[in-house]
């Protein structure tokens, strides 16, 4: 089991979206590693002979009919939103400084 | 930006293979969405076509929408797919803020139609495109961008988002690396798209507006030296919204890909967006190795096992097979080849087969699209299809000159109307004033009128010249700005000299 | 004995024979919550985040309304309830126990919520949980822990301690929890309690809160195996709005719990899981465990042992797939549409709000969890981890399968202690997460599980648990054998085992 670095940590961070500060890095990465040295015994539990289940109780073709329901008022779809403008969601700038 | 060099098309491919890939996204045209009971209507007021699941909001659950597996199960079958005996959905994690779960339920490595083809035809020659896969997803939600020069991403101050469009049911249709096309890549690119869409409209999934976006097309393109069978670096040019636009866009990247390559520099992996106004395309976001989307099952869904009976009953419902319906047309309509050609490359099929169907004969129907109304089209820059005109106009002003209403010169006219808005044939007939002078009062007058002018010429004529008639007959349609039957008139004139 | 202190069937029970009005059930509960639960204080239970005493007697009014015009909705008509916060109730702020979802209001209403409302029960309001439901111990609530109504200086479990120790200390004797990995049956087991998880997919979960989509099912919590039975009945069966719902209709449970309270076991094959029992689990448990398969045998029970070689994998399995689905649900918090937004200084992007609401927003365990299923996930990760943990889950339900072609229910103690205290292994979420070994696999493989108490510990006075696990759909079994266990351990006892400042008319100030 490869130990999780910081910057390895800093990385994940980035991908989930976390602003983790260092004071924050330096206390989860040590707590990762011992959850995934935990969970490191499965390595090579199972082969190729088992299928993965997915859901415990097997079932397909799960399907709705294509018929309208009706939808949320825009009153209602913005109520919570942190910030509205002509009844859409206002948010930040999408893209960083070119 | 560095300052690029663009290498001359006929250069770049004297020097380099070009190889494209295809994704075209069509938006399905189901009354609702992919996974939840809103309305997919196109252009209602922001908002207004959410619910709780298409929002993201906490605790909210997907449900497949049957009729959008049918349609993904038709096209695959329609460009001679596999379609999968076990499929399943699964979650493509990346944030953005049109996008309400920062995940979009898609497909990955379980697509519901693989290893498929189309033959595309360009200039008579037949290109065969191989489909990797076709898969279900859903769309994402729109952004416009407030503040800033331009209105757009760039500079912008802040965003606003409306999310009538996120979850709305797409296709995604991948092909294989397109190879061998050459100089033809451009045309190749812009025919598959354009038979992919004919196809579409055939099996009437999606409302396949371009200009709407319900069908957008990826284009991916690199370059290898002549001779090399290693594939290069490829640029992804996104959301091309046109077939011309798609032909330019494989255009201007082969050309900026020569460049950099001319310079021994290297093609950057990035996305691109095209430009319309200038049919070049800039830099987007750089592929970065941190792309890492997790792609897992969806586990609030369960898998898609299509049975054998129903994907034979669909393929029971299936359009004719293109290729097969162009050769059976060409023998109905009587075309000649280079006709048929012109017909074709001119994406005129479709149109002239439904104003056939209103009524019209196929000659008749074939000069309007592929002579007037084409020529429109180019002038304008959009695509014939989009010119203005439906089949069922075409045919009512068919019908019009058939009945001596109008005859073709006054025809244009009405097309001119058509096209600006100004309501049905009839009514731009008698607003402009075109119809044809019927009543031989006024005909007789002009008649006189010119004969009287011209009276060496009706000598001409009476010594049995009927080549002169000419004469009278420009200076009757002058004085009656065209709307002489020229027939009626001709009867007249030979009846005036007593012939 | 008061009002509060009657069980749900016995309050059902009074409504019908007009002996009370909901009216007046309401407000003794509500009277309950208002003189215990007390956050401010730093004393009180904490149990709920959010009473709705002006909806829940209104809703009582005209269930009152109802019955006077001889047309209750349903036999638990009247009859008031707390739901976990991790169900979506419109009109009801709910949070799932986080900061990033402080005050969101849910435009819609879940299955389950529509269900009760249909049936008329009157909502208390919002049991406190561990955030996102992540948690053994109740401490990882963004708004501060719940105290065990056994010993307000100990943790009620998690995650849904807020649930179990509403019912333990009569503010409700219905709740709603959510069992992703244990988090209905272990706070039952912690606060003397019954809770049950029901088989996957045969409770709707459209408007749960995803922690782990694969997992979780929501579950009664109640004081009685007969609660749980005729709670169980009323939010189960078919919903087309959640795709994994079974078809199979959810009835005969409360005949089951009553056919189980007559005593008879006879023909009744159980089984002790081998991998459940050794140095993991303290005697205290142990000995009440091995008093209660005493009672089972008595009963008529044929009691083997059984070995499910791999349990020993579950756990780890299950931190793995759990953090994967947990990773990419959590995603959708993110400040654009809903929830807390933070903007730091300066001029920050949508991805900068984005990451410093989620900072902000989120605590430690749910990050630890959202990190470890990112890597869990990962290109090149994803098949030495999720993959492989799925693949553990298929040889989990095939060793259930084995298992129960030779028992009609297996059997385990809860959980392999008691109740430890507030703040004893905060910061350490492997210790954390061993607690939920005996609950684990039946999250796994989607088979049913009931919590019911089995006595007090000899050491420190605390609540044991023990558990019972049937084949997928076969739940009825749970409460059959439950409610034989329930009805002689409480014979035993000379009455059921209470919290001690609560039972009779104490009010948690003794
Ligand atoms: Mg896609
Ligand atoms: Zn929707």
């Amino acid at each position: 089991m490869p130990e999780l670095s910081r910057d390895e940590v800093r990385h994940l961070a980035d991908l989930a979206r976390i602003d983790l500060s260092d004071a924050e890095l330096d206390h989860l990465a040590p707590q990762l590693n011992v959850i995934l040295e935990a969970v490191a015994s499965i390595q090579g539990v199972a082969g190729d002979d088992v299928a993965a289940t997915s859901h415990p109780i097997p079932m397909t073709n799960v399907f709705r009919e294509d018929v309208i329901r009706p939808s949320l008022t825009p009153a209602q779809a913005l109520a919570m939103a942190p910030a509205t403008e002509d009844d859409k969601f206002s948010v930040p700038r999408i893209l960083g400084e070119e | 930006m560095a300052t690029e060099t663009i290498v001359p098309f006929d250069k770049a491919l004297a020097a380099y293979d070009p190889a494209m890939g295809l994704e075209v996204h069509v938006e399905l045209n189901t009354n609702s969405k992919m996974f939840c009971g809103c309305p997919t209507v196109f252009g209602g007021e922001p908002n207004t076509q959410v619910c709780p699941t298409c929002l993201g909001l906490p605790g909210a659950m997907p449900v497949v929408n049957a009729k959008a597996v049918e349609s993904a199960i038709r096209i695959g079958l329609a460009l001679n797919c596999e379609i999968a005996e076990w499929c399943r959905f699964a979650r493509k994690n990346y944030f953005y803020p049109d996008m309400p779960k920062n995940f979009q339920t898609s497909q990955y490595d379980e697509p519901i139609a693989f290893e498929g083809y189309m033959d595309v035809e360009v200039e008579g020659e037949t290109f065969r495109v191989d489909i990797e896969r076709a898969h279900m997803e859903e769309d994402t939600g729109k952004s416009t961008h407030v503040g800033g020069a331009t209105g757009r991403i760039q500079g912008a101050d802040y965003s606003l988002v409306d999310y009538n469009r996120a979850g709305i049911p797409l296709i995604e249709i991948v092909t294989k690396p397109i190879l061998g096309a050459g100089e033809k890549a451009p045309l190749v690119a812009k025919a598959y798209v354009a038979q992919l869409r004919d196809l579409i409209v055939a099996l009437g999934v999606s409302d396949a507006r371009m200009d709407q976006g319900s069908i957008r097309a990826d284009v991916n393109l690199s370059l290898a030296p002549k001779g090399s069978d290693v594939l290069g670096t490829r640029s992804e040019t996104k959301n091309v919204n046109s077939l011309r636009s798609v032909e330019r866009a494989v255009r201007f990247e082969i050309g900026r890909h020569a460049g950099i390559l001319n310079e021994g520099g290297k093609v950057v992996q990035e996305t691109r967006h095209f430009h319309e106004d200038t049919g070049e395309t800039t830099s987007g976001r750089e592929k970065s190795d941190a792309e890492d989307y997790r792609y897992f099952p969806e586990p609030d869904l369960v898998p898609v096992a299509p049975s054998r009976e129903w994907v034979e009953e669909l393929r029971g419902t299936l359009p004719e097979n293109p290729t097969a319906k162009k050769t059976r047309l060409q023998a109905e309509y009587g075309f000649t080849d280079l006709e048929m050609r012109d017909v074709w490359a001119a994406g005129a099929l479709p149109l002239i087969e439904a104003t056939v169907v209103a009524g019209t004969t196929p000659q008749a129907a074939r000069k309007w699209w592929v002579a007037d109304l084409l020529r429109r089209a180019n002038d304008a820059g959009v695509e014939l299809a989009e010119v203005g005109v439906t089949p069922a106009q075409v045919a009512a002003v068919q019908a019009l000159v058939d009945a001596k209403t109008i005859n073709d010169k006054l025809a244009r006219q009405v097309f001119d109307g058509l096209i600006a808005g100004e309501g049905t044939p009839e009514e731009i007939i008698e607003k402009r004033g075109l119809a044809l002078v019927s009543d031989d009062g006024p005909l007789i007058a002009a008649i006189d009128d010119a004969l009287a002018a011209q009276p060496d010429i009706a000598d001409k004529i009476r010594g049995g010249n009927m080549g002169a008639i000419g004469a009278i007959m420009g200076a009757v349609m002058k004085a009656t700005r065209g709307q002489a039957d020229a027939g009626r008139a001709r009867e007249l004139i030979l009846e005036k000299l007593g012939l | 004995m008061s009002l509060i202190h009657l069980s749900a069937a016995e309050q059902a029970a009074a409504l019908a024979a007009g002996e009370v009005t909901s009216v007046e059930l309401t407000q003794a509960h509500l009277d309950q919550i208002a003189a215990t639960n007390r956050p401010e204080n730093g004393v009180g239970l904490n149990s709920f985040l959010h009473v709705d005493a002006e909806g829940a007697l209104a809703q009582a009014a005209a269930s009152d309304a109802r019955r006077a015009a001889g047309a209750p909705l349903h036999e638990l008509d009247g009859v008031p309830i707390a739901i976990k916060d991790v169900l979506a109730t419109e009109g009801l702020p709910t949070t799932a126990g986080s900061k990033i979802l402080e005050g969101w209001i849910p435009p819609y209403d879940g299955t389950v919520t529509a269900k009760i409302k249909a049936a008329g029960l009157p909502i208390l309001g919002k049991t406190n949980m561990d955030e996102f439901a992540m948690g053994s111990a109740n401490e990882n609530s963004a708004y501060g822990p719940v105290k065990n109504p056994w010993d307000h200086t100990r943790i009620p479990g998690g995650s849904g301690g807020g649930s179990a120790a509403a019912v333990s200390s009569f503010q409700a004797a219905l709740a709603i929890g959510s069992d992703t990995g244990g988090s209905i049956r272990q706070p039952g087991a912690m606060t003397g309690t019954v809770g049950v998880k029901p088989t996957y997919g045969s409770v709707s979960r459209y408007g749960v809160i995803a922690l782990a989509n694969s997992l979780d099912q929501l579950g009664p919590v109640t004081r009685t195996v007969l609660d749980s039975a005729l709670l169980h009945e009323l939010i189960g069966g078919h919903d087309p709005m959640d795709s994994t719902s079974v078809a199979t209709a959810v009835t005969g449970l409360a005949d089951a719990a009553r056919q189980g309270a007559a005593g008879d076991l006879a023909g009744v094959r159980v089984g002790i899981v081998k991998e459940l029992q050794g140095d993991a689990w303290s005697a205290p448990v142990v000995e009440r465990f091995e008093e209660s398969i005493e009672i089972l045998k008595g009963l008529g029970a044929e009691v083997v042992e059984v070995s499910l070689p791999s349990f020993v994998h579950a756990m780890a399995a299950y931190y793995l797939i759990l953090p994967a689905e947990c990773s990419s649900n959590l995603a959708k918090f993110d400040a654009m549409r809903y929830g807390l937004r933070v903007t730091p200084d300066g001029d920050p992007s949508a991805e900068d709000v984005m990451r410093a609401s989620r900072d902000a927003g989120f605590g430690n365990e749910v990050k630890r969890r959202i990190l470890i299923g990112t890597y869990a996930l990962s290109s090149g990760y994803y098949d030495a981890y999720y993959g492989q943990a799925q693949k553990i889950r298929t040889l989990i339900i095939e060793d259930f399968t084995k298992a129960f072609e030779q028992v009609d229910v297996l059997v385990s103690p809860t959980a392999p202690t008691t109740a430890w205290a507030l703040g004893e292994k905060a910061d350490d979420p492997l210790a954390n997460y061993l607690q939920d070994l005996a609950t684990i696999p039946a999250n796994l493989a989607g088979v049913p599980g009931i919590s019911i108490p089995s006595g007090v510990s000899s050491v420190d006075g605390l609540p044991t648990g023990i558990q019972f696990l049937a084949p997928v759909l076969e739940d009825a079994r749970l409460y059959r054998v439950g409610a034989a266990l329930e009805a002689a351990l409480t014979k035993q006892w000379g009455a059921p085992i209470a919290a001690p400042a609560y039972a009779g008319n104490g009010n948690g100030e003794a």
